[in-house]
């Protein structure tokens, strides 16, 4: 009775390290068929042409890099410039007012009553489809609209405004619209990170006659960090990837001149109505490209290296000397 | 015992996975259809919006009631399921492509059996094998067809001469104009009249500016009077060396917008956008819109009124107060045509509901007494034209159909290519720029070729 025990005790140990590996297939199974295959294939199909005509397939057909000498004498660099003024034109206020709200909120000294609250309400936009977002603003900016009505009314102008004729005026309200879909997400992450800094830091510094902006700048920022860097990428990714609000708002066209056509609307347009896997792969490698690029130049510009600076390294001597001498008189 | 039961479920599992794929049924598309025997349960039409099924519940003999999911219960049992995908952004023909192309091989109640396709994509699908030839395939005769005028035959034929598709409607142009208007500036508002003055261009620029000069709009937007011009080209807009052919027309219409716009007779409106559709209600200024016979019914009544739940009669917002005239050139406008799928397993259905809906001197006749759509029936349209006593309530009793009778017969659909719904798009969508004065002339063919090739990659410019 006992040495059966034992057998069957021992082979249940090892049994449960294998549980982790096995719940994590289904995730690697999902992962390698709808999202790694699909990719690998996509950058596939971008060194080939592959399109239709009406319902006839031409393709694939090897091609090299035909596909991607094609899309830049198109127009995907004034695209990707679109992108990024308009990922620019939305992050740098909601940096600024998703920080400036999670130092408020957290601030133990200011103490703000009902943050619940705001918490709540500025999240919600975020639920709201990004489509549906983008048509009730082209409802509200249109012709005939309600804006329209009040700036006339209030006298601002005196004839009917269209949005879709003025360069920045789109870009404005679709960077409008991403800063209220997004402010209130990155508000949530920054303050979960601010609450990861230990207070007694801040009660140090106020000690030391710390003002609000030195603490600020000095303290919350260096240890916010990690948490900030994640922000900004994620928000590069999806600000790259910028489509629906986009799309909807401008019914598609991008705005006059073709000013608010990102580089997703662009490969929409080519897998559209001649299903352009070849180019649409092409537009896409690049994308994952400049998505690449601008990640690791925010991740350079704002990870400290492992060495001290001179003023560091001063501040650290007169430490170990100053401990030194208490250990000497202690001792 | 739980590893026992585990693979107990997985072996069950594995069966019913297994036994759920279903043979297909060979389905009859040989011309030796039998009436009726051996059709699928349901009947799978796909199309963009709501127009045709309207008139199919209104007008086909069989059609019983609609269920709570929408779809209809005809006499012998057969279930309609209708597909209904909006055209924005070519969603409706992608999802059409991907069933049409797995219907070999799709389980019998869920294949495509009749699709709907407009004049602007027609070629596409009639030049493919995706489109059932209406009389080789399932059995529609010529004295069936004979009716029907010819260019919407002609549209549906493809390259051997078989016709892929038929249609319920003639879409003869027409300029839609207000009563209360032309009697304030033109001191008329009878159809003869106004259309004397209206005949010819530089009749309709005269018009337009004592329109301007009393405050009203001679059109909405800049796309208004675009069919006009591009149905009169004198070639199709892509050659067969895949170059576009940009007609003089086309140019023409360019710069009569630009002058339109610049001398503010239009409202710089978009087709189809939310001020387009208020400018033909109570409150527009706009004198007219050029329309085809399609859309006095399907668009401009419901757009016409004040309210819109309220009954569709006379001091009703602006009921009664339009009507319409041939306008300063003869064109044509759309049109829906219903093609038949291939591989479908309800050939029989698919002809009964072709040959009823678009062959019948009775639907047809009915369906025009009570829409006003100008439907695809000779003989139906000569009676009704000839018809003393027939007047629309909506059009303040003018018999349009009369003006109509001689014009849809000489309509000549020949130059079309299956490139004009993305060329037509992309011309206006361009232009609507340099009509604004956002950007140059210049800019905007740039910005319109740059367009094509994204939407076309075979195109290329003309040299």
């Amino acid at each position: 009775m006992n040495k059966r025990m034992t057998i069957n005790t021992r082979k249940k140990k090892m049994s449960y390290a294998k549980w982790g590996y096995i719940l994590l297939v289904p995730f690697f199974v999902i992962f390698i068929l709808f999202q790694l295959i699909p990719l690998l294939q996509t950058f596939k199909y971008s060194f080939y042409e592959y399109y239709s005509i009406g319902l006839q397939e031409i393709g694939p057909n090897w091609v090299g890099f035909a596909n991607y000498v094609k899309i830049f004498q198109g127009s995907i660099l004034k695209y990707a410039g679109n992108t990024l003024i308009l990922w620019i034109l939305c992050i740098i206020p909601q940096m600024t007012v998703s920080l400036l709200l999670a130092v408020w909120f957290t601030d133990i000294r200011l103490h703000l009553k009902g943050t619940w609250f705001f918490k709540t309400v500025i999240y919600m936009p975020n639920l709201v489809m990004a489509a549906a977002f983008g048509m009730l603003f082209q409802m509200l900016f249109a012709a005939n609209g309600p804006v329209v009505d009040m700036l006339m009314d209030s006298g601002w102008i005196t004839e009917t405004f269209h949005i879709g004729q003025s360069v920045w005026g789109t870009r404005w309200v679709i960077a409008l619209m991403n800063f209220l879909m997004w402010f209130g997400n990155t508000t949530i992450l920054l303050m979960a990170g601010v609450m990861g800094i230990d207070t007694t830091v801040y009660e140090a510094a106020t000690i030391d006659g710390s003002g609000a902006f030195k603490t600020f700048f000095h303290i919350t920022m260096p240890l916010l960090m990690p948490i900030f860097i994640y922000v900004v990428i994620t928000s590069l990714i999806g600000g790259v990837q910028l489509f629906d609000v986009a799309q909807i708002f401008t019914s598609g066209s991008g705005a006059v001149d073709g000013s608010s056509k990102t580089l997703m609307m662009y490969l929409y347009k080519l897998i559209g109505t001649s299903r352009n896997y070849g180019e649409a792969g092409a537009v896409s490698v690049v994308l994952f490209l400049l998505t690449a690029t601008l990640s690791f130049i925010v991740f350079a510009f704002t990870q400290k290296s492992g060495k001290l600076s001179k003023k560091e390294k001063k501040i650290m001597k007169e430490i170990e000397l100053k401990e030194a001498s208490k250990n000497g008189t202690s001792c | 015992m739980q590893k026992k039961l585990l693979r107990l479920a997985v072996g069950v599992c594995t069966i019913f996975g297994l036994s759920s794929c279903n043979g297909t049924t060979s389905s009859a598309t040989g011309t030796d259809v039998t009436e009726g025997a051996g059709e699928g349960k349901v009947l799978n039409i796909r199309c963009w919006n709501d127009e045709f099924q309207g008139r199919f519940r209104s007008y086909y003999p069989d059609y019983m009631s609609t269920d709570s999911d929408g779809n209809d219960l005809l006499r012998d049992g057969t279930k309609v399921v209708w597909t209904i995908t909006a055209n924005k952004d070519n969603a409706y023909q992608n999802a059409l492509d991907v069933s049409l192309k797995a219907n070999d091989t799709a389980a019998d109640d869920s294949k495509v059996d009749m699709y709907l396709v407009e004049a602007d994509y027609a070629l596409k699908y009639v030049d493919s094998d995706y489109s059932l030839d209406v009389k080789a395939d399932l059995g529609l005769t010529d004295n069936d067809l004979s009716q029907q005028y010819q260019y919407t035959k002609d549209i549906v034929t493809d390259s051997t001469g078989a016709q892929k598709g038929t249609t319920w409607q003639a879409c003869p142009g027409l300029y839609a104009y207000r009563r209360d208007i032309a009697k304030e500036v033109l001191g008329t508002d009878d159809p003869a009249e106004v259309q004397a003055k209206l005949s010819t261009w530089d009749g309709f620029n005269a018009v337009a500016a004592a329109m301007k000069a009393k405050g009203y709009f001679m059109l909405s937007g800049y796309d208004d009077a675009y069919r006009p011009y591009s149905n009169n080209i004198s070639a199709p807009l892509v050659n067969e060396n895949d170059e576009i052919v940009i007609d003089q027309n086309i140019e023409n219409w360019i710069d009569t917008t630009k002058e339109y716009t610049d001398k503010g007779y239009n409202n710089k409106t978009s087709l189809w956008d939310s001020q387009w559709s208020a400018d033909q209600g109570p409150n527009g200024k706009v004198f007219g819109f050029f329309y085809s016979t399609w859309g006095i019914n399907f668009t401009l009544e419901g757009n016409s009124l004040a309210d819109a739940n309220a009954e569709k009669a006379l001091g009703n917002g602006l009921y009664g107060e339009y009507a319409v005239t041939e306008g300063p050139a003869s064109y044509y406008w759309g049109g829906s045509w219903l093609c038949g799928a291939k591989g479908t397993d309800n050939s029989y259905l698919v002809k009964r509901i072709m040959q009823t809906m678009t062959c019948s001197r009775t639907v047809s006749k009915h369906l025009t007494l009570d829409t006003l759509d100008y439907t695809n029936n000779k003989v139906a349209m000569t009676e009704i034209a000839e018809d003393p006593t027939y007047g629309s309530d909506f059009l303040g009793g003018q018999n349009h159909i009369a003006m109509f009778a001689e014009s849809a017969d000489k309509i000549d659909m020949s130059n079309i290519s299956s490139y004009d719904q993305g060329i037509n798009e992309g011309i206006q969508t361009a232009f609507q720029d340099y009509f604004a004065g956002s950007v140059t002339k210049e800019k905007a063919w740039e910005n319109f070729y740059t367009n094509i090739a994204e939407v076309y990659p075979n195109l290329k410019k003309a040299a």
